[in-house]
């Protein structure tokens, strides 16, 4: 975590106003954008710091959204959470607040089925890519491919086949891990 | 989202919405959706199920957060904007103190191998809930009127572009968007036609 010079919070909190827009199907499909950015473009996270930024947010209790103010806090502290923060809602919101009071009545319409129908085969698409980018820094790392890949699998397992809550599940992952299995 | 019927509670407050949304998302780990239900519909019952349902198919459609957008059409619902700020105050205030103390404290506590080999092991277990979800939501698309091809088609273009090309996000979502939008206009559209 380092301080950030005003023109790149400025940078940071426009990139995330832009990208509120976009996260249709919840703010998870955006990761890949966000780690293009802030991972592979300006270099102010690594791969670890990302995925790290995801655990966390799926650890602790609240909407998964609070993973986009993580990677701000750990790329400009306090500022930085608050800036990626409101950036990822501001549009969103105000958007959501106006669509909705406009008119859920003409949710039959042919021309808003056909953007659900159109919409939702791209959001599961990105939303496989999400699992896919967060899986892959554990596949690059040979010391780490054969346990992560055995837990990623249960997880998967236990979440199709249970009724398990996913924190249980995070529980366990961190056990192994700490006890050096991953 | 039709009003609720008469005999239905409400918030009593915009305070009361912020407790109440405060108690719902400190309790969703791994995610809110479920334990919003079981709050606002089963236990206080201030929406039916249908009305639920109706809420997060919109607030799905749009973009943001789910149960962010859901959170905000309920209080607005109820007291206007000061309802909508009031429900996601509550739903994002506490779990966000929570979280980035929590990453505080794991910036200290990175140099000890067992909290990063728990950090891992984390890591881990969210992508495969994410690979999960993914897999979930692949069930939903069986109703599609694109059907299995045309779907399989959109989902692994957009899977490839990001993973492989690393197109820009927004790239994908207008260009893949549009072509999606477009192919289901005209699948609907032939849909009723056939159906006439």
């Amino acid at each position: 975590m380092s301080s950030l010079p005003l023109a790149d919070l400025v940078d940071l909190f426009l990139r995330f106003l832009m990208l509120s827009l976009l996260s249709i199907g919840g703010a998870m499909s955006t990761a890949p954008e966000m780690h293009r950015f802030l991972v592979a473009e300006r270099g102010w996270l690594n791969d670890a710091d990302f995925t790290t930024a995801i655990a966390l947010a799926q650890a602790a209790p609240g909407p998964n959204v609070l993973f986009v103010p993580v990677l701000g806090f750990q790329v400009a502290g306090v500022v930085g959470a608050a800036a990626a923060l409101l950036g990822i809602l501001l549009p969103s919101t105000l958007l959501s607040l106006g669509v909705s009071r406009w008119g859920a009545q003409r949710r039959d319409a042919p021309a808003v089925r056909a953007f659900t129908a159109g919409l939702a085969p791209v959001s599961v698409g990105l939303v496989f890519a999400t699992g896919w980018l967060l899986s892959l820094p554990f596949i690059a790392a040979p010391e780490h491919r054969l346990g992560a890949l055995a837990l990623i699998a249960a997880t998967m397992a236990v979440t199709l086949k249970t009724r398990l809550a996913p924190i249980w599940m995070i529980v366990v992952g961190a056990t192994v891990g700490a006890l050096g299995g991953v | 989202m039709t009003p609720a019927a008469p005999d239905h509670p409400r918030p009593r407050s915009p305070l009361h919405l912020f407790i109440a949304f405060t108690v719902l998302a400190l309790q969703g780990f791994g995610g809110v959706l479920a334990v919003a239900q079981r709050e606002l519909v089963d236990r206080r019952r201030w929406m039916t199920r249908e009305e639920f349902v109706d809420a997060y198919s919109v607030a799905q459609l749009l973009p943001g957060p789910n149960v962010v957008n859901l959170s905000l059409m309920l209080g607005d619902r109820f007291f206007g904007w000061r309802g909508a700020f009031a429900a996601i105050s509550g739903m994002l205030f506490a779990p966000l103190v929570l979280v980035i103390v929590l990453a505080a404290g794991y910036n200290q506590l990175a140099g000890f191998p067992a909290v990063a080999g728990a950090l891992r092991g984390m890591g881990a277990v969210a992508a495969g809930l994410i690979l999960a979800m993914a897999l979930k939501m692949l069930g939903t698309l069986r109703r599609n009127p694109l059907g299995p091809a045309l779907c399989a088609l959109l989902g692994l273009t957009t899977l490839v572009a990001v993973t492989v090309f690393r197109v820009p996000l927004a790239w994908v979502v207008i260009g893949l968007g549009t072509a999606g939008w477009c192919i289901a206009r005209w699948c609907i559209a032939r849909q009723e036609g056939a159906r006439r």
